[in-house]
């Protein structure tokens, strides 16, 4: 009976989510790893509302400045959208092959193009996109046949789970999961100042 | 376990019910024994966000089926509301309809509001005798996720060997 008191007390301690692991190395960021304020979002490429967080996190970098660190891990939601995982694992092999600045280039062109028609993230259009951004599409295409780039996806979505991601975009500021409205740009903002 | 005092606790025999999950399906809590079962309780099908609750743990199915654990969604919709809610969402798991009378099963776990009419978001993790392991009750609005639920599995799995 004892382990169930162990869990009861685990049960207590469940406190507000925060982020494991820590931001490091193998994350993809924009702005100074000095930054006083670090902003963790965890995106899925083919969620409408990762694609209004996206002008606004933007918008915020912009505001910012020096003082302000972004980064970007995969969430993708396969139930509810299919072509998550593929434009993840494109995005991914990008960052492998092109570079970090061209993982960002094609991070934006994902959720500027996802909304143009139903194939917007399609395959073909993944790899234009890759083209469009000076990176090789046939590179892309055989990462994404042979699921080069899923493990790091997945991993990428299970510490979202175990930080407490909730939905998608859930973000982390400073290693804290942020409850409060993203989409209110001033109480976002409010909240990275 | 979170903010609420009336939710049933780790320790307490979780009470038996049976809710329907189709209209011609009806699921007792009782049939899962031997396995873990987690319920998750949650305001109402439909919630306006496309990652909800219901969809994280849509995605985790495998993650639970490594515990054998069955993953339980129980709120106040009827089972055609479910039903199409399921469909759209294209869930893979069981959702109860506690309809009728409606949130009985809430109340009978301490979790049901009785202002709003439906249940709080509430978790919890029911080991393979029918004894609650873990509870959780998480501030409506907020969409509690699924570490706890993951963490509470395995200290289940590891308190069994």
């Amino acid at each position: 009976m004892s382990s169930h008191e162990s869990i009861s007390h685990a049960g207590t301690e469940h406190a507000a989510a925060t982020l494991v692991p820590e931001v490091g190395a193998h994350d993809h960021s924009q702005g100074s790893a000095t930054a006083s304020v670090t902003l963790v979002e965890y995106g899925d490429y083919q969620c409408p509302h990762c694609r209004r967080a996206f002008p606004l996190v933007q918008k915020l970098q912009k505001r910012l400045g020096d003082r302000l660190r972004f980064v970007f891990r995969n969430f993708p939601l396969n139930e509810a959208h299919p072509e998550a995982l593929h434009a993840a694992e494109a995005a991914e092999s990008v960052a492998v092959h092109s570079g970090e600045e061209a993982f960002w280039s094609m991070h934006d062109a994902l959720y500027t193009h996802q909304q143009d028609s139903e194939y917007a993230l399609d395959d073909e259009h993944l790899m234009k996109y890759a083209a469009d951004i000076g990176a090789d599409p046939t590179t892309v295409g055989m990462d994404l046949e042979k699921e080069v780039h899923q493990k790091r996806v997945k991993a990428d979505f299970m510490s979202g789970v175990r930080s407490g991601v909730n939905g998608t975009p859930t973000f982390f500021i400073n290693g804290v999961r942020f409850d409060g409205n993203w989409s209110d740009i001033d109480e976002f903002g409010a909240a990275l100042s | 376990m979170g903010r609420n005092t009336t939710a049933l606790t780790a320790g307490t025999i979780a009470p038996d019910f049976a809710l329907r999950a189709t209209p011609d399906q009806l699921v007792e809590l009782s049939e899962f024994r031997g396995n873990p079962v987690i319920l998750a309780f949650y305001p109402a099908d439909w919630s306006p966000v496309c990652g909800d609750q219901m969809a994280l743990y849509n995605e985790l199915r495998s993650e639970f089926a490594e515990f054998n654990a069955h993953m339980v969604g129980i709120s106040v919709d009827g089972v055609w509301c479910h039903r199409a809610f399921a469909e759209s969402r294209k869930l893979h798991f069981t959702l109860l309809a506690d309809f009728e009378p409606k949130g009985a099963v809430a109340r009978l776990y301490g979790v049901y509001r009785e202002r709003e009419g439906t249940t709080e978001r509430a978790l919890f993790v029911i080991d393979g005798e029918g004894v609650i392991r873990w509870s959780y009750v998480s501030p409506v609005g907020v969409n509690p996720g699924a570490d706890g639920i993951l963490k509470a599995l395995e200290q289940l799995k590891g308190g069994a060997t």
